[in-house]
């Protein structure tokens, strides 16, 4: 990692949302981000898949660490567990893509293990099984696989910082938005760091986080975008409502 | 006196600061006294006890102090210099507050009331000022009160404390949680680490301990001991004490309520009441002069097995859901057409909370008030506008309880108000606008412009649309 790079963004489940992904882009340049990693589901649900892809493939030529997620998986071969509305997304998404495109989906790993770092997007405990940290003990499975101070996540859409209290006990704490919290090297953490392209919390505003590798600090961010022009593309694209209406809302 | 692996610190220069005499040793850390760095200010450094054999406690209290005070702020916190990284030279540069600590004053004895009210509302003003940054204290006690020569008061050692905005280190861990017996509330003793109302309850032990000069529960040792609280209140403080009026009473046992619901929901208030000793709604508790019977005891343990869920509102919101909201009435002209559109805002406003404190104000001018034999007295004066005041805010019905007036002397109206506002950490002004028609009140013209430039709160300043004139 380059040694002059001091805040990493994070950047999880863009879903092919490019409104939302060039405002966030644009929010971490401006706050000084000098390295990105993007942490799984480029695309899916949203209308813009090959803008997404050829913009994270222009970062992670200057260095980016790319994380393949279930919905780029999805690409290669539509999975059973996938509803009816997702799997007509990821037909047409399939179909919209081109070649390369394509490539690079299927070229990303499922994790990446970088000094005391671990990216991946769902856990670390088994990458492929796409199993949600939705409880503390899922997240010490995942912090425990990882075996490393910092591991950063996606999958699960909502922001939530996963920590090891004084008995070891592992706990959930919801961040506040624009809040530097110190995260030391002396304990083990997990950082979900949230949904660019589609939050799920009733705030449509798109989600990720920087982490200050000198200070030892992450920084949850929301950040406001044209979440409307975004919903009515996919209305325009003829994909499902309900996908529309959940950008809209923030649901 | 020396202790194996602590003192590696003394005598010796660390990231600038050149480390002087260890002024406390602990279960928890070292302090020593600290210069350099050019501070404007005396500094202390801590350090926490660690290496083999420690427990660990010293530690996390100090991650977590390292961590809630950075983001503190205000004169009722010590000013936060600098800190170390905890993996390779733990340590905190703060301010050292000079002061004497509550501590010391209640070892001297039973204050008298009126003191206790003034340290009371000092203590109050500092706490509130915690919780209005989103923090809990959580370790109340004479020993972290430090009040400075000018009678402010200034809260230390943030080791055990909370803070919505960052990870609980502490959470779910009683065995280091356990805060100061005497002090903590039951919620606390039932591992509750976010209730701004812990604090309003320790705030209650120490306005007991300084009226009587003994603890509300003693010394608890054991965890049953602690869990006593839950049901049983303490011997009323006019038995251990005759001379203690019935409004301290009332107030002290109000913060020391069982059920968090129960207390004061704002630190704001309990200052407010000890600085208006006349205006403190009187109940049961300020007669009480015997414990709950057995009957009531039994009830309250039945009721408490089941009790205390974590608050789900941050400390900030739980305080803002209690404003204290102070409306300027211009009692000199009772029937300007902006009194109804006063009344009208006041109301509006007070039904968005359903707790809250009005404080109604008139200032009079001194000059008006002497004028001297042949009009009318001074106390005439002043009471006369008492009942205008009353007057004016009956139509909103209001329970006693949510409720004080005041008329207030000074030939400078806007400082009176303001100050008034300030101390008594009042969230929200109402004032009517003057109009330029209105030559009657022209005083009150560069009030209101004066108060809104210049308040600590917000201003809500009512204008009557100039249709309507």
């Amino acid at each position: 990692m380059d040694g002059s790079a001091l805040i990493i963004a994070l950047l999880s489940d863009v879903h092919a949302n490019i409104e939302a992904l060039s405002a966030c882009l644009k929010h971490a340049r401006e706050a000084g981000v000098g390295r990105y990693a993007f942490l799984g589901d480029l695309v899916g649900y949203g209308a813009d898949p090959q803008a997404v892809i050829d913009t994270v493939a222009c970062y992670a030529a200057k260095g980016a660490v790319v994380i393949k997620g279930n919905h780029d998986e999805a690409v290669e071969k539509t999975p059973r567990y996938m509803n009816d509305s997702v799997r007509a997304v990821i037909n047409w998404t399939r179909d919209s893509l081109s070649d390369e495109g394509k490539d690079f989906l299927a070229s990303l790993p499922l994790c990446v293990r970088e000094q005391d770092f671990c990216f991946v997007h769902a856990s670390a405990a088994a990458p492929e099984r796409w199993d949600y940290i939705d409880s503390a003990a899922a997240a010490r499975r995942c912090i425990d696989a990882a075996q490393v101070t910092y591991t950063f996540c996606g999958h699960v859409h909502d922001q939530e910082l996963y920590f090891q209290g004084a008995g070891g006990k592992t706990m959930a704490f919801r961040p506040v938005p624009g809040t530097p919290v110190p995260i030391g090297r002396h304990r083990r953490w997990l950082a979900i760091v949230g949904s660019v392209g589609q939050p799920r919390d009733n705030n449509p505003a798109a989600a990720y986080a920087q982490f200050d590798t000198d200070r030892e600090r992450i920084t949850f961010r929301r950040v406001a975008y044209d979440h409307v022009a975004a919903a009515r593309k996919i209305r325009d694209a003829g994909l499902p409502l309900s996908i529309a209406y959940r950008v809209e809302k923030g649901i | 006196m020396s202790v194996p692996g602590s003192d590696r610190y003394a005598g010796g220069e660390l990231d600038g600061f050149l480390i002087g005499e260890r002024i406390h040793s602990g279960a928890m850390g070292y302090i020593y006294r600290v210069d350099g760095r050019d501070s404007a200010f005396p500094m202390i450094m801590k350090v926490p006890r660690i290496g083999p054999g420690e427990s660990g406690e010293g530690l996390i209290g100090y991650e977590t102090e390292a961590m809630v005070l950075p983001a503190l702020s205000g004169p009722h916190v010590p000013r936060f210099v600098a800190m170390g990284n905890l993996a390779k030279t733990p340590y905190l540069v703060t301010e050292w507050v000079d002061g004497e600590s509550l501590e010391q004053v209640i070892k001297r004895g039973p204050l008298a009331p009126d003191d206790v009210a003034s340290i009371g509302a000092a203590i109050s003003d500092a706490v509130h000022s915690l919780h209005l940054q989103d923090a809990v204290h959580l370790d109340l006690k004479p020993d972290n009160v430090i009040i400075k020569a000018d009678g402010d008061v200034v809260l230390i050692d943030f080791g055990l404390a909370y803070h919505a905005h960052f990870p609980d280190l502490l959470a779910e861990e009683h065995r280091f949680a356990a805060g100061s017996a005497p002090y903590i509330s039951p919620e606390q003793v039932l591992g509750t680490r976010s209730d701004p109302r812990s604090d309003i309850f320790a705030l209650g032990a120490m306005l007991y301990e300084m009226t009587t000069g003994e603890l509300p529960f003693g010394v608890p040792s054991t965890m049953a001991g602690l869990r006593d609280r839950l049901w049983l209140d303490p011997v009323p403080p006019r038995v251990r004490a005759p001379a203690v009026p019935p409004w301290l009473q009332e107030i002290i046992l109000r913060c020391l309520e069982p059920d968090a619901d129960d207390r004061y929901q704002s630190a704001a208030l309990v200052a407010f009441d000890l600085r208006n000793p006349g205006q403190v709604a009187i109940t049961a508790r300020a007669a009480k002069s015997t414990q709950a019977g057995v009957v009531e005891q039994t009830r309250r343990w039945w009721r408490s097995r089941a009790r205390h869920p974590a608050p789900r509102r941050l400390p900030k919101s739980q305080v803002s859901a209690t404003p204290v909201v102070m409306v300027a009435v211009d009692t000199a002209n009772p029937d300007d057409q902006r009194q109804p559109a006063l009344q009208r805002t006041t109301a509006q406003v007070l039904s968005l909370s359903s707790e809250f404190r009005l404080i109604c104000v008139s200032v009079i001018r001194r000059s008006v008030v002497a004028e001297g034999p042949g009009s009318e007295s001074a106390s005439g004066a002043y009471l006369d506008h008492l009942v205008r005041l009353r007057h004016w805010v009956e139509p909103l019905q209001l329970p006693l309880r949510r409720l004080s007036l005041h008329v207030l002397e000074s030939a400078n109206p806007e400082n009176a108000l303001l100050e008034f506002a300030r101390r008594n950490n009042v969230d929200l002004i109402i004032l009517g606008a003057p109009h330029p028609a209105q030559r009657g009140l022209a005083w009150w013209r560069s009030v209101a412009s004066g108060v809104t430039a210049n308040a600590h709160c917000s201003v809500h300043v009512v204008r009557v649309p100039a249709s309507l004139n």
